[in-house]
């Protein structure tokens, strides 16, 4: 911890999301994803780090815009899902005064109308009996309904991003792939770009086009799926791609990256991946690595890659 | 929710029974003949016998309860031993006069409490709430009394702000019709009497509802930071919604839930705390209807006072039972 009570769990983002696409954000638990995520929305909880570096979304810094600004964006250019349905939807209000609330901020639409509107997007997300469900309760709903409606309430204003933190971990598997597949067919019905954050390469080899790892709050890593899959350049990426349980080979034995994500505020000088690395050399603990590009989209944050572009490590290893 | 409410109301008559065989009971349990007690120590024996039977006390005391009981039922409360009439007759005055003191400490103690509580989570560790959470802390340790006799002291007599005492301005006293001299005044058009009888209840109102206040202020400022780590909050945030919505709407809904049972048990400790405060403030409430009564050993009064005070707590906890369903959609009804 800093002198002044403040962590800095995300050092500095630095990626960037297309209009259109999916992205995806990988990482370990307690990497950062979540605080990144809340970032891009202005709600980094106040005694949490600050974030340094810039957030452009349209050319527009969000880091110094004004709470006024970032109250205009959220909810209406930006949207976002959370990793717990049930614990997101307020227990007290129904699902319909909920779901119309942005519509009447943003939209400054009269209620009969913002109505109509919820119940086109209830119909929108699958979910049956949409005229009811606007007088329920939250908790008269599973949580795979409840994460539907998140996702409605979320789309209702036609936000340029999505940012989506996990949406399925909570759900069980079969309701899991039905969200996912109604993400899928919002992003290819819609023109909003989605942010999904997951730790499940699973999920991103389904859904996203491009993938950006994280590690201690850092991005290390950003390439395309394919390549990412193909040819992972840091060694962590690599890690995360052995974890993978493949499902051809089922006597494989399941890789873990030995050791631990730091503690938020335990950040040291050097690369944060050394002490876990097998290929740390004496540089990756006294110098901090920078995100360089390797031509083409990929980018990596190793000092492996200082010298010689575009060595692969995973033949390095393998021998 | 009817339904509810109607089951709710159906569990009182137990409760009512009960709390009517304890007063009961308690009455009976003070040592001394009450037929000697109100004769005084020269009566002579017949005279004594004769008030016994008369008050029915030779009867056992299952009969004597039968008895009383049945009158309640018909809304007889026993007769005052020393005014000689019905208890049902003369007691509404004193009860509107809590009534009215207690609803005024209430909703000070409640619009300050809950709003005081609210500006301090929401900017926690600011100064405000800071000042806030000492005045509160000041506001819960303070005795009635003490507080009462300081208001006297200093706003009464030093600065001559307002009245010591009474309900009214006794050169133009109020011409009652429901007892309760705030809506008696309006009925009348008399403003300028209102006038009066506001200004005889702020002293007490504020002697009352200090207590209630600072802990209503404690409550709700816990509840609602408890809510506003919530992440249905963070959903309401992250929709564009102004954090005076966000506070407001959308926490304060679900951070009132405990407040209010908070609220109602204060409510019904206001009404011990009424008793002292219209001693000190010389208000003719129920509780200076008792206390004069246990000054003249007047047995049914006693009895029949704690019971309607003992049943008026158990309203007030009805209330708010059905508030809380209310607001509540989680609660099965
Ligand atoms: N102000 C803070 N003080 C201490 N720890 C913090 C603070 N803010 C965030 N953290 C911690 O930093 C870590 C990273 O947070 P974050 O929730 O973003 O991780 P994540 O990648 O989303 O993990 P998960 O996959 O479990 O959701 C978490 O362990 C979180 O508890
Ligand atoms: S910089 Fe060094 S320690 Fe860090 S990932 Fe690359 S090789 Fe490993
Ligand atoms: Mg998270």
């Amino acid at each position: 911890m800093t002198d002044d009570g403040e962590i800095s769990v995300v050092n500095s983002i630095d990626f960037q999301v297309n209009s259109g696409e999916v992205l995806g954000i990988v990482g370990e638990s307690g990497c950062g994803k979540s605080v990144t995520s809340l970032s891009v929305m202005g709600l980094v909880p106040s005694p949490a780090g600050k974030v340094e570096g810039d957030i452009l979304f349209n050319g527009e810094n969000l880091v110094s815009a004004s709470e006024k600004r970032m109250r205009q964006i959220r909810g209406n250019e930006i949207a976002m899902i959370f990793q717990e349905p049930m614990t997101s939807l307020n227990p007290v209000f129904t699902i319909g005064s909920q779901l119309i609330e942005a519509l009447q901020i943003h939209k400054k639409w009269p209620k009969k109308k913002a109505q109509a509107h919820a119940v086109d997007m209830l119909k929108m997300v699958g979910l049956p009996r949409a005229e009811e469900l606007m007088k329920e309760f939250p908790h008269q709903l599973s949580g795979g309904m409840r994460q539907r409606v998140m996702i409605a309430m979320a789309m209702i204003c036609a936000p340029k991003l999505l940012i989506a933190d996990e949406p399925t971990t909570a759900l069980d598997v079969t309701i899991q792939a039905q969200i996912l597949e109604l993400m899928k067919k919002l992003n290819e019905e819609t023109d909003t770009a989605i942010m999904m954050i997951t730790h499940d390469l699973g999920v991103v080899a389904e859904m996203c086009q491009r993938v950006v790892v994280m590690y201690a709050g850092k991005v290390v890593e950003e390439a395309d799926v394919k390549t990412i899959f193909t040819s992972p350049k840091h060694p962590y990426t690599v890690g995360l791609i052995q974890s993978v349980p493949d499902m051809r080979d089922k006597k494989e034995r399941l890789y873990s990256i030995p050791g631990n994500v730091p503690k938020p505020g335990s950040v040291k000088a050097g690369c944060q991946f050394a002490p876990r690395c097998a290929h740390a050399f004496d540089r990756c603990i006294s110098e901090t690595p920078a995100l360089e590009s390797l031509g083409g989209s990929q980018r990596v944050r190793c000092w492996l890659y200082e010298d010689e572009k575009g060595v692969n490590i995973v033949d390095r290893t393998i021998s | 929710m009817f339904s509810y409410t109607i089951r709710r109301v159906g569990l009182l008559i137990p409760v009512l029974l009960g709390m009517t065989f304890i007063v009961f009971m308690m009455i009976r349990a003070i040592p001394g003949n009450p037929a000697q007690l109100i004769l005084g120590q020269q009566a002579s024996k017949d005279a004594i016998e004769t008030l016994t039977k008369q008050l029915g006390l030779d009867q056992p005391w299952y009969t004597q309860f039968v008895h009383y009981l049945g009158g309640l039922f018909q809304g007889d409360l026993g007769m005052s031993l020393k005014t000689r009439s019905p208890i049902s007759d003369e007691i509404w005055p004193y009860l509107a006069a809590t009534i009215e003191l207690s609803l005024v400490a209430i909703l000070i103690a409640v619009i300050i409490g809950v709003n005081a509580g609210i500006i301090s989570a929401w900017f926690q560790n600011s100064w405000f709430d800071y000042a806030v959470m000492l005045i509160a802390l000041i506001g819960v340790s303070m005795p009635i009394f003490w507080l009462g006799l300081m208001e006297q002291y200093f706003v009464s007599i030093k600065w001559d702000l307002l009245p010591t005492t009474g309900r009214d301005n006794i050169r133009m006293p109020v011409e009652a019709i429901t007892h309760l001299y705030l809506i008696d005044t309006l009925m009348e058009g008399r403003f300028d009497q209102f006038i009066e009888v506001v200004k005889h209840l702020i002293l007490p109102g504020i002697a009352l509802g200090t207590i209630p206040m600072a802990i209503i202020a404690r409550m709700t400022r816990s509840s609602m930071l408890e809510v506003m780590r919530s992440d249905y909050i963070r959903t309401a945030r992250a929709k564009g919604l102004k954090m005076f919505w966000v506070v407001y709407k959308h926490s304060l809904k679900n951070a009132m839930i405990p407040v209010i049972t908070v609220i109602g048990l204060q409510t019904g400790l206001l009404l011990g705390g009424a008793i002292l405060t219209e001693t000190i403030f010389g208000w003719p409430g129920i509780g200076t209807y008792i206390y004069d009564a246990i000054q003249s050993r007047d047995y049914p009064v006693i009895q029949s006072g704690i019971l309607v005070v003992a049943t008026l707590f158990v309203l007030i906890n009805l209330f708010v039972d059905i508030l809380y369903a209310a607001i509540d959609p989680r609660i099965k009804y």
